[in-house]
């Protein structure tokens, strides 16, 4: 027969893993859980943005043209965005009342007289405090027969130096949302993920056409084929979502106002996403090849599920407000946890340059050890239709 | 075209020996009827045959030496517990096997579609399995047994939910297959469709083949019968020495007796009118009963 080719180890995997992405990436369950992850990460850079990039322009107005240059000056100089015009005396009231002007300044003797609705802005206050001293200070110098434009720039050199012994590491809002979302991210597509293969290795044993598989290539094949499939669909849902972030955040202006390493940020969540997910994917199958109905499937991932919970509570609970925290820092190193927690500490610029690559390393270190192990409760327990298998014999049978 | 060959098979599920040293041979262009009550290991035997039970001892030989990965994927099996993903469509899925089974992606669509046009089951091929009828399921079951061209084809109770246009088209590609040289085996409790299909038919009774043969080898009996109607008086066959009463019902009478039979029928026409006088061998249904019920068996053994 002309037509029919002999089937390598590697393309019978390749051919199962074709049949995984064509089949889920036409389940409008994933299409929907995509688009809200999308929706998600998205929204989080819109207020990531919102609570830390934003600049609020005051309306200021002065009773004569001096004042109102040197207020804008100085609050140029300062670093304050104000819109300063000038204003007749006369008008101060309604302009306050009906214009919602912030600050109406009126040069006086003693320095200035502001006008205000109700109280000074906080941010106002030292800028006009300022002008007022530096306005006393020249009129004083003047008097005495000085030079105040000396005077200004012998000033403006005078400050304290701060020397701290341990600065502290620079760190803005941004990092923190940045680190909770790639968390967040990373934690909803493991889940999916991972369930999804465990869903599908109990389809095939529910609906028997296993039996008709294995007829063709060996257990290792499939369940090979299966999760590498799987997991090019979780791959691509955490490459479009992050991308999504990544998009909206240079697009508002997040990522040139904050701290985020976004290259390693990146990288790490992709490598964090493979590691997790290769980690947890075959833990699943094994665990769901010992059950034939969907209905007890969470029973007996349930374990697993919980190792999987457990550090991602922990981190987006406790990282954002401590996030050196100790005990993070220790189970983010632990193959298992390192995929939840390291993602969420890179984020937030927390990790030591060497600490991804030693949690890196562990995880890679015990992962032959859990495909051989789930390998084996998979070849034995996927045939075996009916009741639920239980683990130390799927294990024994090898 | 390779012959398979089924040697000393055995296996126990714990305590139960569900197969006890099986053997028995397939040619190439044969087709072998399996037949034994349920339990006996018609199933087990199947899925030793196709590498998803592994056996406690025996071998299956294919073309002279024992069976391969690479022999198993030129198999077309239908397996007792029909199988395919409910979800997905008729004709990716029959393509999906197809490759599988070492079919190039051109090939595997051809195939299925030329497969589910054989089968009747063409218009199909863009909806879900699970939202076909039971019977086109059936049919989509066994073009996945077919689409990969195979070498052997294994199919457990292959005809059972059928309708009678269904097993008349099963039967046609069956003998299809036999011709172009492929070696078939098929299971069944459908001892008529059996008789009519099989070349040779194998008995199997709690593990174990009680008889394997031709249906011609398997029908012959050592002593001729010959079924006579007409006679109603229960001691007619009296005077004929050796001559045996092996059933009676009204005027029907089987006998078996050595010879040509011409002292039974003169005896007969002594009696009164004879209707009918012919030489008579078991159906195959006679054979398995006999075969099958522990009574008969006993019967024989002594």
């Amino acid at each position: 027969m002309s037509t029919v080719t002999s089937v390598s180890p590697l393309r019978a995997v390749w051919i199962i893993a074709q049949r995984e992405l064509l089949v889920r990436l036409r389940q409008r369950s994933f299409i929907i859980t995509t688009v809200l992850l999308v929706v998600g990460v998205v929204a989080g850079v819109l207020v990531a943005n919102a609570t830390t990039g934003r600049t609020t322009t005051y309306t200021l107005g002065a009773t004569d043209a001096a004042t109102a240059a040197v207020v804008e000056q100085s609050a140029a100089a300062s670093g304050i965005e104000a819109h300063v015009t000038t204003v007749a005396p006369g008008d101060v009231d309604r302009l306050l009342r009906d214009d919602d002007y912030d600050a109406v300044v009126e040069p006086a003797p003693h320095g200035l007289t502001v006008h205000v609705l109700t109280t000074l802005d906080p941010t106002l206050q030292p800028l006009l405090h300022g002008i007022a001293q530096q306005q006393v200070l020249t009129t004083q110098v003047d008097a005495l027969g000085g030079d105040p434009a000396q005077v200004s720039a012998a000033l403006a050199q005078a400050g304290a130096t701060v020397e701290a012994l341990d600065p502290p590491t620079e760190r803005d809002a941004t990092q923190i949302i940045a680190g909770v979302v790639v968390g967040i991210v990373i934690y909803v597509a493991l889940m999916i993920a991972s369930q999804l293969v465990a869903q599908g290795v109990v389809e095939e044993k529910t609906s028997r056409v296993v039996e008709l598989l294995l007829s063709t290539v060996r257990p290792g094949q499939l369940m090979a084929g299966k999760v590498v499939g799987i997991g090019l669909v979780g791959l691509a849902q955490v490459v479009v979502t992050v991308g999504a972030a990544a998009i909206a955040a240079s697009r508002t202006g997040l990522l040139d106002t904050s701290g985020i390493r976004v290259g390693p940020t990146l990288g790490w969540a992709l490598a964090w996403f493979l590691v997790g997910y290769t980690t947890y994917a075959i833990v699943l199958a094994g665990l769901a090849s010992l059950v034939s109905r969907q209905e007890e499937v969470g029973s007996v991932i349930t374990p697993a599920l919980m190792f999987m919970i457990l550090p991602y509570v922990f981190g987006v609970s406790v990282l954002p407000a401590d996030p050196t925290n100790q005990l993070a820092t220790t189970l983010s190193l632990i193959p298992g946890f390192s995929p939840f927690l390291m993602p969420i500490r890179e984020g937030m610029g927390t990790t030591a340059a060497w600490e991804p690559w030693l949690a890196l390393g562990l995880s890679l270190a015990v992962l032959p050890v859990l495909v051989w192990l789930a390998g084996t409760v998979y070849g034995n327990a996927v045939l075996r239709t009916g009741a639920r298998i239980k683990l130390k014999d799927a294990l024994r049978r090898a | 075209m390779a012959a398979l060959e089924l040697d000393t098979l055995t296996k126990s599920y714990g305590a139960l020996r569900a197969l006890d040293g099986v053997s028995f041979t397939v040619g190439a262009g044969e087709i072998f009827g399996f037949v034994g009550s349920n339990g006996a290991g018609k199933t087990t035997t199947m899925r030793i045959v196709l590498g998803v039970l592994a056996a406690d001892g025996g071998t299956v030989r294919w073309d002279g030496r024992p069976i391969t990965l690479d022999d198993r994927r030129q198999v077309g099996y239908m397996p007792e517990e029909r199988g395919l993903y409910p979800k997905m469509h008729v004709g990716d899925q029959l393509e999906y096997l197809a490759r599988l089974h070492g079919l190039t992606p051109q090939a595997a669509r051809a195939s299925a579609r030329r497969w589910a046009e054989t089968l009747g089951v063409e218009q199909r091929l863009g909806d879900e399995v699970q939202k076909l009828s039971l019977g086109n399921q059936q049919r989509v079951q066994l073009a996945a047994a077919l689409v990969h061209d195979p070498e052997l084809l294994v199919l457990d109770e292959p005809f059972s939910g059928l309708d009678p246009v269904a097993v008349d088209v099963m039967s046609g590609v069956l003998n299809d297959r036999a011709t172009a040289g492929v070696p078939v085996i098929f299971s069944s409790h459908q001892l008529d469709l059996v008789e009519r299909l099989c070349h040779r038919v194998g008995i199997i009774k709690t593990g174990r083949m009680v008889a394997t043969g031709t249906i011609g080898e398997l029908r012959a009996t050592d002593r001729p019968r010959w079924e006579v109607v007409g006679p109603t008086d229960p001691s007619w066959l009296a005077a004929v020495p050796g001559a045996r009463v092996l059933s009676q019902a009204g005027d029907r009478t089987v006998v078996e007796a050595a010879g040509d039979g011409q002292d039974v029928l003169r005896a007969a026409l002594a009696t009164g009118p004879v209707h009918e006088f012919t030489p008579s061998r078991p159906s195959l249904t006679d054979l398995y009963r006999h075969v099958v019920s522990d009574v008969v068996s006993e019967e024989v053994a002594r």
